[in-house]
């Protein structure tokens, strides 16, 4: 047989992974890597900085559920990752990054562009390797791949030694992975599902609050057949946007911080919360002695660290929350006995409650008569404009909640945020990531002006590669989120939130060779993004909106949920 | 409450800095910790003596497994087992106190296993109450020295079988 290096190992491993596209950025000690990639069918996406590649990849799984694949250099090519990384972490993504690394008679001796970067991101990964010998290259890339993408997904890392790359060898045929201390269980428990079936039937009131995990195992299809059965309303965190569709009467939108007052008010008052791959984060449980008082909870999550860490769980089901779903449908299907029809309408009333916290504070905002652009009213038309049909990425801020409570996701992974780790700068890598996935899809990232500053280097990666992604930013002229914080918590002492040096965005574009549009006036947003729907281009779109509007409704932090600002 | 947890792991680079991290990095509290190869060099076992609450400890265990390396976590607590750690204390040699040392070495099963002109080293081992006995008799005697291992801890064999 004929010996292969360690740059064509690597790239036929990737191939055999199911991988297409690359996104990354060279340096030295992975010169030899790109020298075979430049004569590989795969394709290579290069970002103008290793953040942004590792966004990118992120993006690039989020929307197709794959692994998503960055490449960077040792040293400081890795460390501009680590961001990267730990955003994917905080949100569960499945990527895989590999650094290349100074050779290993070098190791340790602070040579040259050489960091500990498996030190470095031990925290930020679900594992990582530093290949130390030729014989463990294709296993160690097996299981890299193999764990980012099974159990609770998230990135892994592999550093990859110079020397590693260039050596000889003979390519090891592929064999069964034997992982005993790595087995995630799946499978949930039949005593456990028939529990939670039985505390279902029992509830008057239940809520499903529903996460990302759902959207990571897809299940959303599951959650739509459980809803309908049995007429349980849904409401979804950051992560969950798009788990189910936001347009159903059952929806009742995002809940937590800024969630709306009947998804608070309902978790306040259920009888039964069932939690579907959620993780009770402190932006969505408010003050934790305050949180669902009233309810026993079912949590379903595939992690069982996840399960009783902040809120007490009455019935835990660990498995991949698909199979656990199908197989309370599954349950709801066989028993006998159990006349749907009947569970359906004993829920009757208790959704009546929740239309009637509906109606008395909608998810809404103020318009006025001065013409100025309020920052919902450009979601809303980006919504109307796009048929809904569009993978929105967001920025970090009050652009993301804006994006978040006007924008009506009604399918799964086209909703794109940094929900986790809040990393400004996210959504236009994220952005890129997703058009390569889907080159005919509008996708737009709405974005804050502070927030786009931060990997704006990214717009000369879409031009490049022909990837005609929208940017959608709602100047506010303000660090806006921390501004609002500033306002209502600290008297209005609005210290270091002013961006009191803004670029021209439309001639930034202009310089990049995209195109750049621009609206101060409420009556001009509709035809900018019409214009900027029907060009074939990057397009970034500068929204002047009025400067000091806010986020309602609000949770303001350790506060009881109920306890909501409200416009 | 006080629990010993033993952690079966991949012997593999920088394994310990992952269980060490995990502990920093989520605020748990580490009182002592050991670690050593088994009979089969590819697997080691961890014991960690830890503090918290029974929340605090099932996410500690919980956490501990999650990690990709390790293969078992066994909180002792739920076993009857049995541990063991050992001092190493030097202790003054002085006219007026040598033989008291040495009765109280006597009493804990204790071994001299260096002598000097001036000292003389003494081994303890035991449950970690017993070497904190003995410790706390030997101190009014003049200890110069204490070095420490932490607890090893193994379940107690199955009595009927
Ligand atoms: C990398 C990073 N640095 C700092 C923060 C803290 N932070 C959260 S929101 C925010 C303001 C974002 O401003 P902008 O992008 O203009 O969005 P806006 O809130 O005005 O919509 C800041 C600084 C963060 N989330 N991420
Ligand atoms: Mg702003």
């Amino acid at each position: 047989m004929k010996k292969v290096t360690g740059a064509e190992a690597i790239i036929k491993l990737l191939k055999e992974e199911g991988v297409s596209t690359i996104f990354g950025y060279p340096g030295g000690a992975i010169t030899d890597l790109y020298d075979a990639l430049m004569d590989a069918d795969l394709k290579n996406i290069i970002a103008r900085h290793e953040q942004g590649a590792v966004h990118a990849a992120d993006g690039y799984a989020r929307v197709t559920g794959d692994v998503g694949v960055a490449l960077l250099t040792s040293g400081p090519g890795a460390t501009n990752g680590v961001t990267g990384i730990a955003t994917a972490y905080c949100d569960s993504i499945p990527i895989v990054v590999l650094t290349g690394q100074v050779p290993r008679a070098l190791i340790g001796n602070d040579a040259f562009q050489e960091v500990d970067i498996v030190g470095i991101t031990r925290p930020c990964t679900k594992h990582n390797y530093l290949v130390s010998s030729i014989e463990e290259l294709v296993p160690t890339l097996r299981e890299a791949f193999h764990i980012a993408r099974s159990g609770r997904p998230g990135p892994v890392l592999v550093d990859l030694p110079k020397d590693i790359i260039t050596a000889k060898f003979d390519y090891p045929a592929k064999k069964a992975m034997v992982m005993p201390s790595y087995q995630p269980n799946i499978e949930p428990h039949p005593r456990q599902v028939e529990k939670a079936c039985k505390a279902i039937i029992k509830a008057k009131c239940p809520v499903l609050y529903v996460g990302g995990g759902v959207i990571l195992a897809n299940a959303q299809d599951d959650l739509i057949e459980l809803t309908r059965k049995l007429n349980i309303p849904v409401t979804m965190t950051l992560m969950g946007l798009g788990a189910f569709p936001g347009t159903d009467p059952l929806s009742m939108g995002m809940l937590g911080m800024h969630g709306s007052f009947c998804a608070n008010m309902a978790v306040a008052e259920c009888d039964l919360l069932i939690a579907v791959g959620a993780r009770f984060d402190d932006r969505v449980t408010g003050k934790l002695s305050d949180f669902a008082t009233r309810a026993k909870v079912i949590h379903i999550d595939i992690d069982p660290t996840s399960i009783s860490k902040n809120v007490r769980v009455d019935i835990p089901i660990v498995a991949d929350c698909r199979n656990a779903l199908k197989a309370i449908n599954q349950w709801f299907n066989t028993q006998s006995g159990i006349n749907l029809e009947e569970e359906r309408a004993c829920h009757q009333p208790w959704f009546e409650m929740i239309q009637k916290w509906t109606e008395q504070h909608p998810m809404t905002w103020h318009d006025d008569e001065s013409g100025i652009i309020k920052p919902q009213y450009v979601v809303e038309k980006l919504n109307e404009l796009t048929g809904g049909d569009a993978i929105i990425t967001t920025e970090v801020g009050q652009n993301q909640m804006w994006a978040a409570q006007f924008f009506k996701f009604n399918k799964a992974r086209h909703f794109v945020t940094s929900g986790g780790l809040g990393t400004m700068g996210f959504g236009l890598p994220a952005a890129i990531g997703a058009q390569c996935a889907f080159p005919e899809k509008t996708v737009i990232d709405i974005a804050g002006d502070g927030s786009i500053q931060m990997n704006i280097q990214e717009l000369a990666t879409a031009r490049q590669y022909h990837l005609p992604i929208k940017i959608a930013i709602l100047n506010n002229n303000y660090l806006g989120m921390v501004r609002q914080w500033q306002e209502l918590f600290y008297n209005r002492r609005y210290f270091a939130t002013p961006m009191e040096v803004l670029p021209d965005f439309v001639d930034l574009a202009k310089a990049y060779g995209a195109v750049g549009l621009r609206a101060t006036k409420k009556s001009e947003v509709e035809s900018v993004i019409k214009e900027a729907l029907s060009t074939d281009n990057v397009v970034l779109m500068d929204f002047r909106i009025a400067r000091e509007e806010n986020v309602y409704p609000m949770v303001p932090a350790g506060k009881a949920t109920t306890e909501m600002l409200l416009v | 409450m006080k629990h010993t947890i033993s952690v079966q792991l991949r012997n593999n680079p920088g394994v310990l800095s992952r269980v060490t991290g995990l502990f920093s990095g989520r605020g748990f509290n580490i009182e002592s910790l050991c670690v050593a190869e088994t009979m089969d060099c590819e697997i080691s076992v961890l014991t960690i003596v830890s503090r918290g609450d029974a929340a605090v400890i099932e996410q500690i265990t919980k956490q501990l497994h999650k990690l990709i390396d390790v293969i078992k976590v066994t909180d002792m607590a739920e076993f009857p087992y049995v541990e063991r750690e050992m001092v190493l204390l030097r202790m003054k040699a002085m006219e007026n106190t040598r033989a008291e040392v040495l009765r109280i070495a006597d009493i804990f099963r204790a071994k001299v296993i260096d002598v000097s002109a001036k000292t003389f080293t003494i081994e303890v081992t035991g449950s970690s109450s017993k070497v904190n006995a003995c410790i706390e008799l030997l101190r009014p005697l003049g200890i110069k020295e204490i070095v420490r291992t932490g607890t090893v801890a193994m379940a107690r064999a199955p009595k009927n079988k």
